[in-house]
């Protein structure tokens, strides 16, 4: 979209943002990760974009960086939408969250979190959204296998436990033992 | 008193001091199987006598792994997956994933495929939103309503049944159209039908809209600016119901929808009664919008309804078994159908808000990445934002109104 | 799973008067089953719909569905369980006072269905004991009435009274047990849509 460049280039100034246009005509900035919440702080507050869309990774193992986080917004009053990509590494991949700029982007980075175990520096709450808490791996990598792995390890733990406890079958005026 | 205090552990924080009716928050915990929550939702309701103080809920009963399953199975396989999404209304998402995987491969829909993709969508629109009504009815007591609109959801499943040949999960839409034309007979009935459905609408509003204690339960209820909205990514009725007029299907047309002439319905309080105004009025207008793809089938009577890019459209059936490039494509689309290299993301206004998926493909017939966009997430984040200091029974009509499927939440 | 006995094991020995009790309670158990919906995803929706007023459950005695376990004695599982999921799944079978059955609607509750993933239960009999399977995706709700009648027929072969004129002691063991199979039966498969990344390394399992 010309349009969309036009009007956000400006508001872009002195950031390092290599920007294409995706398939479908979005129009799409690469920054560096560090860059990545200063570029949509302006994006929002100049440039207009007041909605989040989805914030998610895309793991491009095994080429390094590894993963790529990807945000998307949305303007309201011209229904225009842009893309905002960064790559990060892979032993320790963190970037700041966006939760301050748009609380309904929380969940997303939970997601991101759990599926990807990409840290998302200043959010409050960052656990995960979508397997059990207790769940060790990170399942939308990709050396991790599409039937997972012992995926039913923490319910066999919590039967353990359900079947170990003792069952107290007296009845309640039963006379107690000893 | 210090006894009490040992056996509940999970005292979450006072309140005000040594008061012994406010000094501890009840954790109430409103279980993944619950009738009201509409799926598999668990809900941690701090309350403080009736009142919610905290509301914390924890998604995922339903996580199924879709966005590996798509890696794993490949572009083609994974429209029968789509349909389990949002399953209220499963034509909308093919439709979704089928406009993004065209935008990666480039293609255009011939103008039947078109008009029939919208009077599937619409239909699915009529049909989820039936649910909103029966399901939020019968939770609020007006036990009528489920009945009611499971009668017409029947009427549209049978009608289903007849053009897809399923009553739900029809998976019926392909890249590039749809699989089959609509028959004849079956716009017919279709046109019967939504004749009869307006009237129907009607008696739902005359049963619902007016009454005391339908009012009394949502008026006021789970109110939401349109700044708070926009701030949590609310999108379709919740928007709307916050005054903010924004359709997708208005301001990024697609599928031809500029053709269609319909009103977007908005609120003006953002509350529970007025996001419920929104969706009966999107019944009627969805109806119409239904009854002019009607009009416009009956004159494209004959066209394309499937677009003719060997590298992705499978050749009719009859060519296949008689000519040698036919089976070739045959053979490499069924078992490695690749799209270009590049990224797209589609969004579409269904039910619940911006369905979209964001797909990005390395150029074979799996995919680097498929995320799915769902509206339901966004909505049940704003769950603690809307239930903050009111009282325990709104859960039920805020849950209700915010109109979320946990297929799509978890996927 | 009720008070069945094997049948084709011995005939009955307690007598004319007992087994025409047993026919009794049998004919007041099957004939007023009261569903616990454990409506989980999309089987759910047919589900409701067999409750609606086409395909009236009603009119087998069934329609009084109970949202809390210990008032209901049939649980339809409708839907894909997760892992997540099974763990309150199995709570609320064992909080269903005897006699109860278990109905495992639509093959994501059968077998896992679609989903061969790391998420889901392979098939709710991994952790329940289950009466009448019923294929489909979702099922027709005709189809699941036919589950309830099959489970009426199966009903009809129960013999309550003769657990209790032998006097054992209902075994809450029987029935409590995990019958967790490990996923694929144990059974290494190669899949043809797997795809891991060249270069990756996988845990094994159970190492």
């Amino acid at each position: 979209m010309s349009t969309t460049a036009e009007r956000v280039q400006p508001a872009l100034a002195g950031l390092a943002v290599q920007s294409s246009t995706s398939r479908e005509g979005t129009l799409t900035l690469e920054v560096p990760a560090a860059a990545a919440w200063e570029t949509i702080r302006r994006l929002k507050e100049t440039a207009g974009f007041d909605t989040n869309t989805f914030v998610t990774a895309v793991d491009r193992f095994p080429a390094e960086p590894r993963f790529e986080v990807v945000w998307q917004f949305l303007s309201s009053a011209n229904a225009e939408r842009v893309r905002v990509r960064a790559r990060i590494g892979g032993t320790d991949p963190r970037v700041r969250t966006i939760t301050d700029l748009f609380p309904g982007a929380a969940y997303s980075e939970r997601e991101c979190w759990d599926m990807f175990g990409i840290r998302f520096d200043g959010h409050a709450g960052l656990k995960r959204l979508l397997m059990p808490q207790a769940y060790e791996h990170f399942p939308l990598r990709k050396d991790f296998p599409h039937q997972g792995i012992e995926p039913d390890r923490l319910y066999r733990e919590w039967d353990r436990v359900r079947r170990e406890r003792p069952v107290n079958r007296d009845l309640p005026h039963a006379p107690q033992e000893s | 008193m210090a006894t009490t205090t040992k056996v509940f552990e999970y005292n979450r924080g006072s309140l005000e001091g040594d008061d012994p009716l406010h000094g501890e928050l009840m954790e109430l915990n409103m279980g993944p199987q619950h009738p009201a929550t509409h799926g598999v939702l668990r809900l941690r309701v701090m309350l403080d006598g009736e009142t919610m103080r905290e509301v914390e809920p924890d998604v995922g009963y339903l996580h199924r792994g879709k966005e590996k399953t798509c890696e794993s199975l490949g572009w083609r396989k994974f429209f029968v997956h789509t349909d389990r999404l949002d399953y209220v209304q499963p034509l909308m998402n093919n439709v979704s994933y089928a406009l993004a995987l065209e935008k990666l491969a480039g293609l255009e829909v011939p103008e039947r495929g078109q008009i029939i993709r919208v009077l599937l969508m619409e239909l699915s629109r009529i049909g989820a939103h039936l649910i909103y009504l029966g399901t939020t009815g019968i939770d609020l007591g007006a036990v009528t309503m489920f009945f009611f609109t499971f009668k017409e959801r029947e009427a549209l499943y049978t009608l289903l049944d007849a053009y897809t040949g399923h009553r739900m999960n029809n998976t019926y839409v392909r890249i590039g159209g749809v699989y089959a034309d609509v028959e004849d007979e079956v716009g017919r009935e279709i046109g019967k039908w939504l004749e009869h459905f307006l009237t129907a609408v009607d008696e739902f509003e005359s049963m619902l809209s007016g009454n005391r204690i339908w009012y009394d339960r949502n008026r006021d209820i789970g109110v939401i600016s349109k700044e708070l909205a926009l701030a949590w990514s609310l999108n379709g009725p919740n928007l709307r119901g916050s005054g903010f007029e924004f359709d997708l299907r208005k301001q990024t047309p697609y599928s031809g929808y500029e053709r269609y002439k319909f009103d977007v319905a908005v609120g003006t309080r953002g509350d529970c009664y007025d996001r419920y105004l929104v969706r009966v009025e999107e019944l009627r207008q969805s109806a119409r919008i239904c009854q002019q793809a009607l009009e416009l089938l009956k004159q494209t009577k004959g066209g394309e309804f499937l677009a003719d890019d060997r590298r992705f459209v499978l050749p009719p059936k009859d060519k296949v078994r008689s000519s040698m490039e036919e089976l070739i494509h045959q053979f490499k689309i069924v078992t490695d159908m690749a799209l270009p290299v590049g990224e797209a993301y589609f969004g579409i206004e269904s039910s619940k808000g911006e369905l979209g998926f964001y797909v990005v493909s390395d150029g074979t017939s799996h995919p680097v990445r498929c995320h799915i966009r769902a509206p339901g997430l966004m909505n049940v984040q704003a769950i603690p934002v809307l239930m903050k200091d009111r009282l325990y029974s709104d859960t039920v009509s805020i849950i209700g109104s915010l109109d979320f499927v946990m297929g799509e939440v978890d996927r | 799973m009720g008070s069945l006995i094997e049948t084709q094991a011995q005939p009955a020995q307690e007598g004319y008067l007992w087994t025409r009790l047993d026919e009794l309670v049998n004919w007041g158990r099957k004939n007023s089953l009261w569903p616990m919906p454990l409506g989980l995803s999309c089987c759910g929706i047919e589900m409701m719909a067999m409750i609606g007023p086409k395909f009236d459950l009603a009119r087998f005695g069934a329609e009084a569905a109970r949202f809390s376990p210990r008032q209901a004695d049939l649980m339809i599982v409708a839907g894909t369980l997760t892992w997540k999921m099974a763990e309150a799944a199995r709570t609320i079978y064992d909080q269903m006072p005897d006699p109860k059955w278990v109905i495992a609607m639509g093959v994501c509750s059968s077998t896992g269905g679609m989903y061969d993933s790391y998420s889901v239960v392979q098939g709710i009999d991994m952790i329940l004991p289950v009466d009448v399977y019923v294929p489909g995706c979702p099922p027709r709700p005709d189809a699941v009435i036919d589950a309830i009648l099959k489970l009426q027929r199966k009903i009809e072969r129960e013999r309550p009274f003769a657990q209790l004129l032998s006097g054992d002691n209902f075994d809450e063991g029987k029935g409590s047990e995990t019958f967790v199979r490990a996923p694929n039966q144990g059974v290494p498969t190669t899949r043809s849509h797997e795809r891991l990344a060249p270069g990756s390394q996988v845990p094994t399992e159970g190492a």
